[in-house]
């Protein structure tokens, strides 16, 4: 019950600004042991997004916090090189945080619409690990980028 | 469950070919289905936004596959560039198949 209430307390300032902090306490309870069945690995997932092919360092830009001190909201961006015009642009970005008990984060999708090709979002993290976003480029070349985040109190289960 | 009420921020104006920041979130719990019921121990099934789309003026230009390690409340922030005066329409999609959307009008140029 207590969830309910806060979460509709939200407010338009903390939802929309700054205010990370706010919705993190939501989900406080219990923890769910280790015992969830476990998926398939960051690297399947990874591989499964690139159909295996090359992946390299660079243009990518992942931006995380060093620290989490709360799992269950890590604010995560990304910023990829590209001049986003119809022959050169960045198709789709995977996020995937290689411990959570499944890695897939969220999948991303541009358009030469997009100007820019860059996102953020909050996310939850099991506990300490590495956050990996990989982009594919219009010319079917892949990238990436990868940034480890120290996670104080794990945020699956809640 | 509350009210489920998304929130965007878009900039009223703009000028043409200007690349604008759009802020985006969704009141929902974002049921993992890793949590367990406090009192039965049984796992509370999964329940989560699995899909976020953006169009503008009816073309698709930015969109999202979630996954349950998308924190509650999603919030999604992206760039768009704007070529023309327009209607962005956003798109959330749930779990159990119903959708919510809400639509915010840019003036470019002028």
């Amino acid at each position: 019950m207590m969830m309910k209430a806060a979460t509709m307390r939200v407010t338009r300032r903390q939802a929309l600004g700054l205010g990370a902090g706010a919705t993190a306490v939501v989900i406080a309870g219990p923890t769910v042991g280790p015992a969830v069945a476990k998926g398939q690995s960051a690297e399947d997932a990874i591989k499964a997004f690139t159909g295996g092919a090359e992946t390299k360092t660079g243009k990518v830009s992942l931006s995380t916090p060093e620290i989490a001190e709360n799992g269950n909201t890590v604010p995560v961006s990304f910023d990829i090189e590209s001049p986003m015009t119809a022959d050169d642009h960045v198709q789709s970005v995977l996020v995937v945080a290689d411990g959570n008990p499944r890695p897939g984060v969220a999948t991303f999708h541009f358009s030469e619409m997009s100007g820019k090709a860059s996102a953020s979002t909050r996310i939850r993290l099991a506990k300490t690990q590495n956050v990996i976003a990989v982009a594919r480029m219009s010319d079917g070349s892949f990238f990436m980028d990868k940034r480890l985040v120290k996670v104080t109190i794990g945020g699956c289960g809640g | 469950m509350a009210k489920v009420k998304p929130r965007v921020k878009v900039p009223k104006k703009a000028e043409a070919g200007e690349v604008i920041t759009i802020k985006t979130l969704i009141n929902h719990k974002m049921e993992s289905g890793f949590r367990k019921d406090k009192k039965t121990g049984e796992l509370i099934p999964q329940k989560i936004i699995n899909k976020f789309t953006a169009e503008f003026n009816g073309k698709p230009v930015f969109s999202a596959d979630v996954r349950p390690a998308v924190s509650a409340n999603p919030y999604f922030q992206f760039k768009v560039k704007v070529p023309e005066s327009g209607t962005f329409k956003f798109t959330w999609v749930d779990d159990d198949g119903s959708t919510y959307s809400t639509e915010k009008k840019i003036k470019v140029g002028g």
